[in-house]
């Protein structure tokens, strides 16, 4: 099976120094493939570099990025700008700034099945309807008609994730979609879309410094350190038995899916400081 | 919005225009010249002096001659100018819709000019494009109205007189309109011919007025734009795959309008004051010209009637700003 996003050796680097190095990882079709790693990681960066929306300060130094074959990079910008939104879209980090503060849910929601899939505004007002209730909104009617501001941020998510299957894409990037969140709210949210994933199929890169998150939704994962995979494999057996000392590190730090009552350990400061001496080498 | 602050807002600015009228009152009573020694006929005697004085009320205190005036207003009379004998309401009255449509006319320019570079300096951001437009705007927003004025009258109009620098229309065109409100009812009647006239004696006086005002609007949108242009929901609407030309319109221009029109009210309010000289230069026949008329003849009537009129203009304003912003900004409009 040829997988649908295929990283090969990407670098990027920024005035300060690298960001991505060499960083190679691929998924395959209906796939959930976690992206992890500590602040600062370049999980972002990778995210971005495949949406085409790196900043101006970051500049991609090497490699590919395949969508179905096509390398992303050397995409002009309307033929990336066709793919967007129908074959790739983003749930995005925030939805508290993510939507439009001066259009209704109704219009932002229906731009895609207006603008790109071509429908008239009644039959995307229709499918929109139906896209709330797929997300669980209860009275979508009414919701259609809001401005974002009088929506709750659990809403909004659900909002955007109905926004970013709306096409149908194959592939979804979500970086960090809980985080902005209330702890009452990310399970549900969390839930909802592995849900809309397993429904539709969709491939799914799920950016997260979550490991109780990996374990729940993600089949597998790739670790990420200061630009660099360290670890990449299926998440059950790297988090029963993880090869990078790091991995370990990062296992012990995070509270345990399974026992969430168990001591925390923090990264040792020499493994930091290993890791570090191992990268810029 | 609720009552509550519109009201408190209206007050305000009637006791702002209150204020305004009781130092103009104040002042043009105390600055030297007299409007009595400009009407008399050579040979008055004092007794004659005295008799006008007494008729025009002023031989009274100020404060009594001001109590007079105001509960005058209050009834709606302005009273009767001194060099017109006419009445203040039926003067302005006349004059007003001249120097509205000059203002608005000069507006609109000044918005679709300021809006136009605004969003082009946007969408090539970072390129020479934004820097020759930005240089350029700097030299615009340096260059106050009446030098505009001057200079158009200079070459546009004896250098290379290609367009009319003086009046409102061609007197030789009689339109036959029942209002002054030459463009409007000159569209409402169909009179083309007589409107391009109009349109073509405003165009060097709203583009000396629209200037400064076009480059105050194309620098603080084009800042407020670029405040937008970084937010996380234009990122997704590029994401989203919507073109470039939506994400200016339909995505940023909205949000970005609504810091930028606070100022371009202020700014607007400055244009109207501008009337005054450029009106003048211009031979205009609004109430900016009349204004200078009116204080060349120490018309006390008229010069408050005036400024009562200026000062109405800038409440209006400034409500139509108010109201503008809570439309704009449907965070407004539920609170
Ligand atoms: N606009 C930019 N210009 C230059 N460097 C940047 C820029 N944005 C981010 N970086 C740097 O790139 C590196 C990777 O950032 P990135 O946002 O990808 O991290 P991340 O793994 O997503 O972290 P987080 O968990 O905090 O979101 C960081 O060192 C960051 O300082
Ligand atoms: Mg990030």
């Amino acid at each position: 099976m040829s997988p649908v996003i295929d990283i090969r050796n990407l670098s990027a680097r920024s005035a300060v120094g690298p960001i991505l190095r060499d960083v190679s990882l691929s998924v395959n079709a209906g796939e959930v493939m976690a992206l992890v790693g500590e602040s600062g990681a370049g999980k972002s960066t990778i995210a971005k570099a495949v949406l085409g929306i790196l900043p101006a300060g970051i500049e991609v130094t090497g490699g590919n990025i395949f969508f179905e074959g096509t390398d992303l990079l050397a995409l002009s910008p309307a033929r990336l700008r066709d793919m967007l939104g129908v074959r790739i879209a983003l749930i995005p980090q925030d939805p508290l700034t993510s939507l439009n503060p001066a259009r209704r849910i109704g219009d932002q929601l229906t731009d895609g099945l207006r603008l790109r899939a071509g429908m008239n505004r009644k039959r995307a007002f229709d499918r929109a309807m139906s896209l709330l209730n797929d997300v669980h909104i209860r009275e979508p009617e009414r919701v259609l008609k809001r401005y974002p501001h009088e929506l709750s941020g659990g809403m909004r998510q659900r909002v955007l994730i109905a926004q970013a299957f709306s096409l149908n894409p194959h592939v979804i990037i979500a970086d960090e979609p809980t985080t902005a969140l209330d702890v009452t709210v990310q399970k549900q949210v969390l839930r909802l879309i592995r849900d809309m994933q397993r429904e539709h199929k969709t491939t799914l890169l799920f950016v997260t410094h979550d490991l109780g998150v990996v374990a729940q939704i993600c089949d597998r994962m790739t670790v990420l350190y200061g630009g660099k995979v360290l670890e990449q494999g299926f998440t059950a057996q790297i988090l029963k038995n993880p090869q990078s000392p790091y991995t370990r590190a990062l296992l012990a730090a995070s509270p345990r899916y399974d026992q969430p009552e168990q001591s925390l350990e923090p990264v040792p400061e020499a493994l930091i400081a290993e890791l570090q001496r191992e990268i810029s080498a | 919005m609720p009552l509550s602050i519109i009201l408190s807002r209206a007050l305000s600015a009637l006791l702002t225009l209150f204020g305004v009228m009781v130092v103009v009152f104040v002042l043009v009573r105390v600055v030297p010249g007299d409007p009595i020694s400009m009407m008399i006929a050579p040979g008055a005697t004092d007794a004659d002096i005295a008799a006008l004085r007494a008729h025009y009320g002023l031989d009274l205190p100020i404060w009594q001659q001001f109590w007079v005036w105001f509960k005058q207003v209050l009834q709606g009379n302005l009273g009767t100018s001194i060099s017109m004998k006419q009445g203040v309401i039926t003067i302005i009255a006349q004059r007003l819709p001249a120097t509205l449509e000059l203002a608005i006319f000069a507006l609109i320019m000044a918005v679709i000019w300021g809006g136009f570079i605004a969003l082009v300096s946007t969408a090539w951001r970072g390129t020479w494009v934004e820097r020759a437009i930005d240089n350029f705007n700097g030299i615009m927003l340096a260059v106050p109205d009446f030098i505009w004025a001057l200079t158009f009258v200079l070459v546009l109009g004896v250098l290379v007189p290609v367009l009319p620098i003086s009046g409102r229309s061609d007197p030789s065109i009689d339109a036959g309109l029942a209002t002054q409100f030459y463009i409007l009812e000159g569209l409402a009647r169909a009179k083309f011919a007589f409107v391009w006239d109009v349109l073509k004696h405003m165009l060097l006086p709203a583009c000396a007025l629209a200037f400064p005002l076009a480059a105050v609007i194309g620098r603080v949108l084009k800042n407020t734009m670029m405040d937008v242009m970084v937010q996380d929901y234009i990122t997704l609407a590029r994401i989203k795959g919507l073109s470039s030309i939506r994400i200016l319109l339909q995505e940023a221009l909205r949000n970005a309008a609504v810091p930028a029109l606070a100022l371009t009210g202020v700014q607007f309010t400055f244009l109207i004051g501008g009337t005054v000289i450029t009106e003048r230069i211009f031979s205009y026949p609004g109430i900016g010209n009349l204004a200078i008329d009116a204080v060349i003849n120490r018309d006390l009537p008229l010069i408050q009637g005036l400024v009562l009129t200026f000062g109405i203009i800038f409440i209006i304003v400034n409500m139509a700003v108010d109201a503008l912003t809570v439309w704009l900004n449907p965070r407004l409009r539920h609170a």
